[in-house]
């Protein structure tokens, strides 16, 4: 099946009950499959009249106790950001698709880029922590999803799945387990009585407040605004501080239990090959290649984004002597791997602009020249 | 003082209640009452407005103007059940 | 407390104070001296509790400015959302607990300006929720610019030359967008607009309505016209009934305000034809 496909299916096994979408390529799919698929399972499609309208829909429904998603491409992610922020601000999970499209601007609907890795992270006004995945494929398209909606639910933030046009259109054969198998995380409500029950206060080491629903009886003070632990808005730096500090950490503290990546070949390589997405299937094409060849190699392929995994990269950086990242942008997440591994290898940015993936033989040429 | 009517019949009596904290001197309540029950008070509360204060309860109604239209929510009207007083006392 | 005279203490509390959240900033609230919003505050707890509603399942929800911080008062659940945006995140609820009353409080200015898309696609999908929309002619909180609906040559902080922009008329545009029960008041008229709240809860569809109000520190201030007291004879005189205003020629008409029950309907209701569909779909 189609990567937007996928999605779709791997939302559903994590319990979607509303999808709310505006129609964009490359996304458009996702919508129009969920159209038919959702209501099938009891739950409930809606066509936004714009990207805002779905992700706000979607976020008022997890506040109620529904999990949500929505789909969209890069100029829907520029729309939805004030709500981004107020879902980090307000620890409402949600899952974004981000079917990422050839940009600035309209750009080139049809083809694909990585554009958007730091929209989705540093897009909105403020500071804040999310997470974003990247499926190099529909079977890990499938699986992504499910993760997402985990950990929008664990983390009570929102999940980007950063897909990209290719990815997204790619058709490959994908195994959905059965629904036993399936392992679906539901958000931490509370045993504290309403009574009792300060609505931000954090006793749990993972710095995520439990999340009863609207309508359960908690007098929940849902706002924006910077707030005291009991809802009350407040503008002091103390407070500011310690809300800001637990907003950002309890996602990048826990990089290394989120942030998942695959390396292969690091023992004896003297260049990594380092990449995400559409890009990693050309990437590790080019590096079997040159390892069935004897080649001193290795591949690294980030399926977490952010958080970024900073010491496993900065690892990396010290078992090689070159680290080369070939990404469909102007260069963006190397710049997370000069700053980590960049102290310990030589870091080298392949960038292509969009449209056009790396061919395997191009990333084969580059890391020869290094080699050289 | 409280009159009572010539008849011997029970008149129904109000009190009159200021939160001297919430009162913002918009004075909606002394032009709105029907009555000319209410009126300014000479003296300032701690936000240096003239609260309102009772002036003729015995012509009150009970009609509720001042506390619906209060903004502030304080004014508010009790029924007397019988107490000499021309103001309850919170 | 006051204490005109001697006697025993027997403490009165406002009936509206049962239902307001202490946590929240302001004595009472943030609202100026006068303010029509803290009297439309008042007239919605008004018309839950006549209701006899269970306030666990009554949600508030606003955006920003003066109206849109209502919702932050309310003691029980509310959802302080975007400018402009509170109609969205309240349609998610409702579709996601569908037996939830939900009150949205939303100013002119983020009503139709901001959320004016929001706004007509809540209507024409119908979805019961309810709009208390204040309407005070210009945007308060952020010091008195003018929204669409202030009057043609009013003075605003963005309009010192005289507003040259025709208002909308947000009866009329909620009527042509598909809302099933529309209403306009002022803040004068409390028991009409406390009746107005109650049917537009009990309207399973979209209720609409709108409440002009004072504004004595902005918009009042800004046009001469006085303070609260003042202004407060100003909307009465600025209304015409429905019935007058059918007697009435449009010259006669200009500049004032038709207040009443202005239209209602029935037609289905978004969260359950929604639903619906996933009935049909799963057969």
């Amino acid at each position: 099946m189609q990567g937007n496909e996928a999605c779709v299916e791997g939302a559903l096994a994590a319990g979607c009950m509303l999808f709310a979408g505006y129609p964009i390529t490359p996304a458009t799919e996702v919508s129009e499959i969920m159209a038919r698929r959702l209501p099938r399972v009891g739950g409930i499609y809606v066509q936004g009249e714009d990207e805002l309208a779905s992700l706000g829909m979607i976020l008022g429904a997890s506040a109620a106790g529904w999990k949500g998603m929505t789909a969209t491409s890069g100029n829907g992610i520029c729309l939805m950001q004030e709500e981004i922020g107020y879902a980090a601000m307000t620890e409402i999970p949600c899952v974004i698709v981000d079917a990422q499209r050839a940009g600035p601007g309209t750009g080139i609907a049809t083809k694909s880029m990585q554009g958007d890795v730091y929209q989705v992270r540093y897009g909105s006004n403020g500071d804040y922590s999310i997470i974003a995945l990247a499926p190099s494929s529909p079977q890990e398209t499938f699986d992504l999803t499910i993760e997402a909606f985990n950990l929008a639910e664990m983390y009570r933030t929102p999940v980007f799945l950063l897909s990209d046009e290719i990815v997204a259109h790619m058709r490959e054969r994908v195994i959905i387990p059965e629904p036993e198998k399936i392992k679906v995380v539901e958000r931490r409500k509370t045993e504290v009585p309403p009574a009792e029950f300060v609505p931000f206060r954090v006793e749990t080491p993972d710095g995520v407040p439990p999340m009863p629903s609207i309508g359960d009886g908690y007098a929940l003070p849902i706002s924006s605004f910077a707030r005291t632990d009991t809802g009350r808005p407040v503008t002091d730096f103390k407070n500011q501080d310690r809300l800001v500090q637990r907003l950002w950490n309890k996602v990048e503290k826990h990089a290394d239990s989120i942030a998942r990546i695959e390396v292969e070949g690091l023992e004896d390589a003297r260049v990594a090959v380092v990449s995400y997405g559409s890009v990693a299937r050309a990437a590790d094409e080019a590096v079997r290649n040159m390892r069935s060849q004897g080649k001193p190699v290795a591949s690294v392929r980030l399926i977490t984004l952010w958080p970024f995994p900073d010491e496993r990269i900065r690892e990396v950086g010290r078992h090689v002597k070159t680290i080369l990242f070939p990404e469909m942008n102007m260069g963006k997440m190397v710049r997370e791997v000069e700053r980590t591994a960049g102290k310990h290898a030589e870091v080298f940015s392949f960038p292509k602009p969009g449209v056009d993936m790396h061919t395997p033989a191009e990333i084969e040429q580059a890391v020869m020249r290094i080699l050289e | 003082m409280i009159l009572s009517k010539s008849l011997g019949a029970q008149v129904k009596r109000f009190k009159l209640f200021v939160n001297e904290e919430y009162c913002k001197g918009c004075r909606i309540c002394v032009h709105f009452c029907p009555r000319d029950a209410i009126r300014l008070s000479d003296d300032f509360n701690s936000k240096g407005v003239n609260v309102p204060v009772p002036s003729n309860m015995e012509k009150c109604t009970g009609c509720r103007i001042c506390e619906f239209y209060c903004p502030d929510f304080a004014i508010a009207i009790a029924e007397d059940e019988g107490s000499n007083c021309e103001v309850c006392l919170g | 407390m006051s204490t005109n005279s001697k006697g025993p203490a027997k403490k009165i509390e406002h009936p509206v104070l049962k239902h307001f959240r202490d946590d929240s900033p302001g004595t009472p609230h943030l609202w100026c001296a006068g303010c029509g919003v803290g009297q439309v505050w008042h007239y919605t707890t008004r018309a839950i509790e006549e209701l006899g509603l269970d306030e666990d399942k009554v949600l508030w929800v606003g955006g920003s400015g003066c109206t849109g911080r209502m919702c932050t008062y309310w003691h029980k659940d509310f959802f302080h959302t975007l400018h402009g945006r509170a109609l969205s995140f309240a349609t998610g609820a409702k579709l996601a607990r569908p037996e939830l009353t939900v009150l949205v409080h939303s100013g002119d200015g983020e009503c139709v300006a901001i959320g004016g898309n929001h706004l007509i696609h809540a209507a024409r999908r119908n979805v019961d929720l309810n709009l208390i929309a204040i309407n005070n002619f210009n945007y308060g909180m952020t010091g008195g610019q003018f929204s669409p609906t202030t009057p043609i040559n009013a003075n605003t902080a963005t309009t010192p030359y005289g507003n040259r922009e025709a208002p909308f008329d947000l009866t009329t545009l909620m009527r042509e967008a598909g809302a099933t029960y529309i209403a306009r008041w002022t803040t004068v008229h409390f028991r009409q607009v406390i009746n107005a709240i109650k049917k537009g809860i009990q309207n399973k569809g979209f209720s609409y309505i709108e409440i002009l109000a004072q504004c004595p520190t902005q918009y009042g201030r800004r046009n001469k016209l006085g303070g609260a007291v003042e202004m407060m004879e100003w909307l009465k005189a600025l209304s015409v009934t429905k019935e007058n205003a059918e007697k009435m020629s449009p010259e006669e008409l200009k500049g004032k305000f038709v207040i009443g029950e202005l239209f209602s309907a029935t037609k289905p209701e978004f969260s359950e034809y929604m639903r619906s569909i996933a009935a049909e779909a799963s057969k």
